[in-house]
């Protein structure tokens, strides 16, 4: 697999390290709601198709990325950096 | 079989020197251990997988199921290679496999007799019934193992180097015959830059054995002046993956003297833009009894054997078709000298241009007819032919004809494997009767043979069934699967083709089904009443053919790991430090006197701390500088207690958790600026941390202005520990005051040693008074130095990690062997330093249910209480006399003797621990047979009120 990054170009996907679902967002960290927590902590949908997922470029420029990667054919569909995307999700 | 007097690549000039099982023969360049052995009348090359029969060449290639072979270099045993791809070299030594004594006599060929019990699902069969579980089944296992078998590998370490290479290229071609070739030069014309690979030595593929050499050349002299393309030949592509990436394998220096450095495999790692795929496509076998004998070859593998090879198959030969492609290789081949006597063909009719072919041959030709048994006994000597219906059932009377050779053409199957490894699904063609290459991605491209181009049209696959039992049609060769197996499998309900593969082990061997699959899959599909696309095939999976783990593990073994060294690292080296790999890492166990052990290093050196001072080198502690308006809003977000309310100059010891609750690291963190912090990690840890930190920078808080930079390469580090630790340190730095008003316990200092500009934090790791000096790396030796002199009238000691262990674990601090993932703040004694006031990671699930309930693993220390030392790993129980099974209470996490205690302790972690102290209890280490009484004590062995650290 290779995932282009928007720093560093077009690179192999050993230099990439997963950093989990990037649909998720982090419940409020006063809430000490276990069911909310428990949700965010461990459980996860297990996506057949294309997916928003987190990928640190970790021997390269060390961003995180967002990655739309189908899971069934591994083809990427999109790469943003995580910085920008998460920003411009927020309300 | 018998050399030709010219023709073929072999150079009649020169002779080579080989041995296969012991004995002497001779070749020529050019040669394949196949061809030179056949041109010696070898015909017999090994047994069968199960049934011991013998067998000789099938084909000339990649093909070849029968004739694998054992290479021995040097001692070193590469296994089940086809004699067939092994090249000819001078000093070659092969031996024949799977035979017992001999290759000629072999026992294991009784099991031909139990051959209806050795049918498919066999070995699984004696899993179930009366002898399931027993010893007698363990001894027929131990059998059946050692009956059924390939080479066996070596057992001597394998000298040779392997090397792994990247490479990348505009266009990769897989194949380098004419097709290829021809692709390869329409895009290097064009600027592309290609790869070209191809399994075989020479390029050209077929145009080897077809004459066509000189367009060979032609095409090779094309593409080589356009400067774009490199060739890679004896190179195998044998896996596919994402992104258009693959895996080869270069045969680099195998088949000649290798050269001084020279890798003997090298592994290709091929990035590829585009994608030709033209690997050609294979002949194969007719399934008829006898079809195994040695003498019966593939037709244009004999073929390519005489124009290739200059191994002709013998006097006369027969061909046994389906379609017209063995009419033009016996008309080739008996360019060469042999005669074509037979041509039998199972179609009804044929086209007038093959009965030409037939008639200038002069030989017999029988449609409609098909051959139904042969006969030989070292090998083929006459082939049994009878009239046959549309369906293949006999329907006269036989007839012998003498033959020295049957050449056999069921039709071709296309190379597909590399198209169909991402899990496309390969389509059948009923007019080629062959599985095709898949859709594809549009930067795919498949040319010649794979994609159809120039193969014969041949009858619907069909099969000879045997009369008697003892009679055997092959459709495995390799793995010895039968007619029968396929209608036994489809009988027990079998049914689908994956499940048919792996009860019969039907493609399973080491060829991969290559010639077999297609004949399998048509008789399933015949007793299922589906056609054989409906059928279908099973899962094409990488690696195309054998390919040797050496290659693949490359480089990543040995000393060619990367190393991290600290600036100090000669210095311990010429000091007796006796290094230990931690990770990259190589840090001193403890600096060894002559003749001392290294307990009683550690030891002296310990004791040296508590007397008067040591120096230790903690250059691999993680360092990360935390920068921006908000760095400490960010720290008190990440560690469990407030960062924020840090003085500048002064540093905290921190815990950092992870999100569910239990403990991640712990470190300190150094406040330079209002807007800056130097944050140390554990070393372990140091990568772990960073990419937390930069995730939640990144992926959680990108508001935050606050940025992370790894800074543990560019500072070296040392701890000055001990009652002297002030002295030394007040003797060598200048430009700052060291006194305990001026640098009190968690005090930074900016000072000067040895004209180095330095960072002094009073941090304690030992429980006694210390400093960490941290100087830029590239000047740290010279301050490591200058501290030493300083410390040399007071009794100063370099020490190492096991001295290191020994302080932390008579002071009770923790790291990693008792932050493993499982333990929480509250369980190691730290739950104070849970702030109440903020939120930080961690904190909405540090009390949940299961973290804070009664019976946790809580830390302690141990004592022993007979004088023996503690093991690491050891269980903690409550039972006096060793007892199994016994409840474990927990386990000791860090063993050593402590000097301080004057006994050897230890730390736990200990079911409901706190509550346990003052009690004796026992460790349990069965292993090691060890049961021994210690006492549980606090964690904290030695000034539990941190006297000798703040005073």
């Amino acid at each position: 697999m290779r995932i282009p990054c928007p720093f560093c170009g077009l690179r192999d996907g050993v230099e990439f390290s997963y950093q989990g679902d990037a649909n998720r967002t982090r419940p409020d960290p006063v809430s000490v709601d276990q069911t909310v927590w428990n949700d965010h902590v461990f459980n996860r949908v297990n996506t057949r198709g294309v997916h928003r997922e987190f990928w640190l470029h970790n021997h390269g420029c060390r961003a995180h990325l967002v990655v739309e990667r189908n899971t069934v054919t591994h083809e990427i569909v999109s790469v943003a950096l995580a910085r920008q995307f998460v920003l411009e999700r927020k309300p | 079989m018998m050399r030709l007097s010219q023709g073929g690549r072999i150079d009649r000039s020169k002779t080579l020197h080989f041995t296969f099982d012991g004995k002497a023969f001779t070749g020529h360049p050019g040669d394949t251990l196949a061809s030179a052995l056949a041109a010696n009348g070898v015909r017999l090359f090994g047994r069968s997988f199960k049934y011991h029969r013998r067998r000789g060449l099938l084909g000339a290639g990649i093909e070849e199921p029968n004739a694998l072979v054992t290479v021995i270099d040097n001692g070193v045993r590469e296994p089940n290679l086809p004699a067939t791809l092994v090249e000819l070299k001078d000093g070659l030594i092969a031996e024949s496999q799977n035979r017992w004594p001999s290759l000629g006599f072999d026992m294991g060929a009784v099991n031909q007799l139990g051959a209806k019990v050795f049918g498919a699902g066999f070995y699984y069969k004696t899993f179930f019934g009366p002898f399931r579980s027993t010893r007698v089944w363990h001894f027929f296992e131990h059998f059946i193992r050692r009956a059924a078998g390939l080479g066996a590998a070596g057992d001597v370490p394998d000298p040779a180097r392997y090397e792994r290479i990247n490479a990348f290229c505009d266009m990769l071609v897989i194949g380098g015959g004419g097709a290829g070739l021809a692709a390869a030069l329409d895009a290097a014309k064009a600027g592309k830059r290609v790869i070209v690979c191809d399994l075989a030595p020479v390029f050209g593929g077929r145009m080897n054995w077809t004459g066509e050499t000189e367009k060979r050349d032609a095409l090779l002299a094309a593409l080589d002046a356009t400067g774009n393309a490199r060739l890679l030949p004896r190179t195998m592509v044998w896996g596919h993956y994402d992104g258009n990436t693959f895996a080869a394998i270069e045969n680099v220096a195998s088949h000649r003297q290798s050269l001084p450095g020279e890798p003997r495999h090298r592994h290709w790692v091929i990035r590829a833009g585009a994608v030709v795929l033209a690997t050609g496509a294979t002949e194969r076998p007719l399934v008829f009894p006898g079809n195994d004998r040695p003498g019966v070859m593939l037709a244009n593998s004999m073929l390519r054997m005489a124009a290739e090879f200059g191994v002709a198959p013998g006097e006369t030969f027969g061909m046994f078709t389906n379609n017209d492609s063995a009419y033009h290789a016996a008309a080739a081949l008996a360019a060469f000298g042999p005669r074509c006597v037979l041509i039998v063909d199972l179609r009804r009719s044929v086209s007038a241009e093959m009965r030409a072919i037939a008639i200038r041959l002069k030989a017999e030709l029988r449609t409609g007819h098909a051959v139904v048994g042969t006969t030989g006994s070292a090998g083929l000597n006459g082939v049994h032919v009878a009239p046959v219906d549309a369906e293949c059932h006999v329907t006269g009377t036989e007839k012998l004809f003498a033959v020295h050779a049957l050449g056999m053409s069921g039709g071709w199957n296309p190379l597909i494997g590399l198209a169909a490894q991402q899990g496309q699904k390969p389509g059948f063609d009923d007019t080629l009767q062959a599985f095709m290459p898949p859709a594809l991605p549009a930067e795919w491209r498949t040319v010649g043979a794979v994609a159809g181009v120039g193969l014969p049209a041949p009858a619907p696959v069909l099969m000879v069934r045997p009369k008697k039992p003892l009679d055997k049609a092959f459709i495995d060769f390799q793995h010895d699967v039968t007619d029968t197996d396929i209608d036994l499998a489809h009988r027990e309900g079998f049914i689908a083709v994956e499940h048919l593969k792996r009860y019969t082990t039907l493609g399973m061997a080491t060829d991969q089904g290559r010639t077999s699959n297609v004949a399998g899959i048509a008789r399933m599909a015949e007793l299922l009443g589906k056609t054989v696309g409906e059928t279908g095939t099973t899962r094409f999976r990488a690696p195309f053919s054998g390919v040797s783990l050496g290659s693949i593990a490359a480089e990543r073994f040995g000393h060619i790991m990367p190393n991290r060294l600290t600036p100090m690292q000669d210095w311990h080296t010429a000091n007796g430090g006796d290094t230990y790999a931690a990770g990259l890492w190589h840090r001193p166990m403890a600096y060894l006197k002559p003749g001392e052990t290294l307990e009683q290093a550690y030891v002296r050196e310990a004791k040296a701390v508590r007397q008067a001072a040591g120096l230790v080198d903690v250059s691999t502690l993680g360092k990360i500088l935390v920068q921006g308006p908000d760095a400490a809003e960010f720290l008190d977000r990440v560690y469990t207690n407030m960062m924020s309310t840090l003085p500048v100059m002064k540093a905290r010891y921190g815990l950092m958790l992870r999100e569910d609750g239990l403990l991640f690291d712990d470190g300190t963190a150094w406040r330079l600026a209002e807007d800056e912090f130097l944050v140390t990690t554990t070393t372990a840890n140091a990568g772990k941390v960073m990419e937390h930190l930069e995730f939640f920078l990144d992926c959680i808080w990108p508001d935050l202005g606050c940025v992370v930079t790894s800074v543990t390469d560019h500072w070296g580090g040392m701890a000055l520990a001990g009652p002297k630790a002030r002295d030394i340190l007040s003797t060598c730095v200048t430009g700052a005051a060291v006194d305990n008003a001026a640098l009190p316990h968690m005090g930074i200092v900016h000072g000067v040693i040895a004209g180095v500009k330095v960072m002094v934090a009073r941090l304690s790791f030992s429980g006694e008074r210390a400093y960490e000096i941290y100087a830029p790396s590239g000047h740290a030796q010279r301050v490591w130095d200058a501290v030493m002199a300083a410390g040399a009238a007071l009794g100063l000691v370099p020490y190492g990690l096991e001295a290191l262990g020994t302080l932390r674990v008579e002071k009770g601090h923790v790291t990693g062997a008792e932050i493993d993932g499982r333990t929480t703040a509250d369980d190691l004694g730290l739950g104070g330093m849970l702030s109440k006031k903020k939120p930080f990671i961690g904190s909405a699930m540090a009390y949940r249910e299961g973290l804070v309930r009664d019976g946790r693993l809580q830390l302690v220390g141990l004592k022993s209480l007979d004088g023996r030392a503690l093991n690491g790993g050891a269980h903690v129980v409550e039972n006096a006399a060793p007892q199994e099974p016994a409840e474990s209470l927990g386990h000791v996490t860090a063993a050593c003797f402590s000097p301080a205690v004057n006994a050897y302790v230890g730390l736990a972690l200990v079911r409901d621990g706190r509550k346990r102290i003052g009690q004796n209890a026992f460790l349990a280490d069965p292993l090691r047979g060890i049961h021994m009484p210690v006492a549980i004590v606090s964690p904290h062995m030695i000034d539990p009120d941190g006297s000798r650290m703040h005073g």
